[in-house]
């Protein structure tokens, strides 16, 4: 959904695993902007009917960025800074909150 | 943890970032835990990074403010916890002799839970932009300007083409001129402000004008927009369509209703408080009718109606970043005040040249708030929009939930689940107090918002086993 502006060549470069697949971002960048950059057309569905969804507002207000890091689940995706190596998974359906 | 802070900051904004500089000026011991991994807030978002790379000088001046506040911060002398999610806050009482309230602030970082004591709690929890219910709106490739902004700022990032922007007020013009500057394309422009608005902004216009740099600029984003050539028109009743994700957006202009084909449509009606802490922890709330947004009710050093607590910056209610720089000084001196730090005359004397900077850039605001107040459409939405996200509750169904004999907003709620959800009500709670106010007839201010049950950010029992090994340590 989104691409990288191409300037300049930085040196941040870091590899995460979304769903399975390699996808290069840059150190500081977000889970949530790395799916968004991964090519695939949502991020989670939801629990009540199964609708795709996908990061709405980027800064912690909307928890449609729920995803599973690291195989830690409802994660918010839009306020984990990568890490290399990161295994970042979409999560289908069910989460488990406390509240 | 049995350091005891005098102040704890929540918030790495404009507000709280200076508030910190202050307070670290009076001497008072000080811990600012932020979300973002940098000092910046939402303006001045991932400021230091971008000023490395050249992206600040690209994003304007405005911007790059950020940075010279950030290194006051960072040479400032306060403790800062970035990268931290609180979920809770909690006051307890003093012993005999001891200032009146001990705050107990929980966060997590990287999925461990911690926690930090002080005497006073500062909330400078900022601004997120209005919900904008629409039909389509959960459909991915539907997202705010301010997302769209944020993963620019911090992740040098554009939205795939053809890219739509539809909304109203200051941001989706910023938005738009970053966005083609930085060689971005946009397939439209809709602008949702309601026609002849400006009859009624033009009164506020005399103050408007003390704040003549900020108008010219909202100006020249305008032309900028005009002279690249980008189609730009009023139009209402926006839809995004598409099976699975978007990809086309409605709209009726003048001439009737229009589809063009959309990846991504960008939408913003302004920013309202992100006053969700300070209603948690039960802060009195006031209805402000220029804004249509709550505010927590503080007096003039930000002291909310709970002891030890203060509220400052935009989740105070809406300034933008100059004036909540000031405001947190400003709840700084309170603070050091309320602590015996400072006499009442000294912060009196420190507070003067404050406000008459804060009066400066608030003089704008009315204007603002006239030409910008949001349309009555995006408050209260067609019945077959959802209002809840999570839950997934439209409109209509909170209509039923009141027609069945729900009265507020926490009995809709557990009728309906609306506000249930994991984002505990910061998309819908709007949404639901207007459509109980059109459905029975109340004023909004009246309705309110249903009550907000900790945590403030809901946790993982993961998370929560870490605090409690830690207490054990
Ligand atoms: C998405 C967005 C983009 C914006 N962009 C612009 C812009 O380009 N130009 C402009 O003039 N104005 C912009 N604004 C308006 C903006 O709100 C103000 O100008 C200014 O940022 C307000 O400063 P503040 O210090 O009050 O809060 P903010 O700058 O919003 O800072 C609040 C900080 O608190 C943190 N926080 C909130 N809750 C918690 C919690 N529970 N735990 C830990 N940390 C927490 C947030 O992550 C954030 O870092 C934007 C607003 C939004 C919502
Ligand atoms: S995208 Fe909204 S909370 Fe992460």
């Amino acid at each position: 959904m989104f691409r990288k502006l191409p300037d300049p060549p930085r040196h941040d470069r870091v590899t995460v695993h979304v769903d399975g697949h390699a996808v290069t971002v840059s150190a500081g960048d977000t889970a949530a902007a790395a799916v968004l950059a991964s090519g695939l057309p949502y991020s989670r569905t939801t629990t009540v009917s199964g609708s795709p969804r996908a990061p709405y507002c980027m800064m912690g207000v909307c928890f449609e960025c729920l995803m599973i890091v690291d195989g830690d689940p409802s994660r918010q995706g839009c306020q984990v800074i990568v890490r290399d190596g990161m295994r970042i998974e979409r999560q289908l359906g069910g989460r488990e909150l406390l509240s | 943890m049995t350091d005891v802070y005098d102040l704890v900051i929540i918030g790495g904004g404009p507000a709280g970032l200076a508030a910190a500089v202050q307070a670290s000026e009076l001497d008072l011991r000080t811990v600012l835990i932020d979300e973002q991994p940098a000092p910046g807030g939402q303006i001045y978002r991932s400021v230091e990074r971008a000023e490395r790379d050249g992206l600040a000088a690209r994003l304007g001046p405005n911007y790059q403010r950020g940075a010279s506040l950030a290194g006051a911060f960072r040479a400032c002398g306060a403790d800062y916890e970035a990268g931290c999610q609180v979920w809770q806050a909690e006051a307890a009482q003093g012993g005999p002799g001891q200032p009146p309230r001990q705050w107990t602030v929980h966060f997590t970082r990287d999925g461990q839970s911690r926690s930090v004591r002080g005497r006073h709690l500062l909330l400078a929890s900022g601004a997120q932009e209005r919900p904008v219910p629409i039909r389509g709106w959960t459909l991915p490739g539907v997202m705010t300007v301010g997302a769209a902004q944020l993963l620019l700022k911090s992740s040098r990032m554009l939205p795939e083409e053809p890219v739509w922007i539809a909304g109203s007020g200051p941001l989706p013009l910023l938005y738009a001129s970053q966005l083609l500057s930085l060689g971005g394309r946009l397939a439209g422009y809709i602008d949702t402000t309601p026609r002849g608005r400006w009859r009624a902004a033009l009164p506020h216009l005399p103050g408007a004008l003390a704040n003549a740099p900020y108008l010219a600029k909202g100006i020249m984003l305008r032309w900028t927009l005009l002279r690249s050539g980008v189609e730009i028109q009023h139009a209402e009743e926006i839809e995004a369509r598409g099976t699975g994700r978007l990809e086309a957006v409605r709209f009726r202009t003048a001439r009737g209703i229009r589809e063009e084909p959309a990846r991504v449509l960008l939408l913003h009606e302004g920013v309202i408080p992100n006053a969700h802490a300070a209603m948690a922890l039960g802060c009195a709330q006031r209805w402000d009718e220029g804004q249509q947004a709550f505010r927590p009710e503080t007096d003039e050093w930000a002291a909310s109606s709970v002891d030890g607590l203060s509220v400052a910056g935009d989740a105070a209610g809406i300034g933008g970043a100059r004036v909540a720089e000031v405001g947190g000084r400003i709840a700084a001196l309170g603070a050091a005040h309320r602590l015996g730090r400072i006499g009442e005359a000294s912060r009196d004397a420190l507070s003067m040249p404050l406000r008459r900077e804060r009066g400066r850039h608030a003089r704008i605001r009315p204007f603002l708030d006239a030409l910008f107040r949001p349309n009555r459409s995006v408050l209260v939405p067609p019945d077959d929009v959802l209002a809840c996200r999570c839950e997934e509750v439209t409109v209509g169904g909170i209509r039923q939930a009141v027609s069945l004999g729900a009265v507020g907003p926490n009995q809709v709620k557990s009728y309906t689940r609306c506000g249930m959800g994991p984002c505990q009500g910061r998309q819908c709670a709007p949404t639901l107090a207007q459509v109980i106010a059109d459905s029975t007839g109340q004023p909004v201010a009246d309705v309110g918002y249903p009550r907000i049950r900790p945590p403030l950010k809901p946790i993982t029992l993961g998370e929560l086993a870490t605090l409690a090994g830690e207490g054990a340590a």
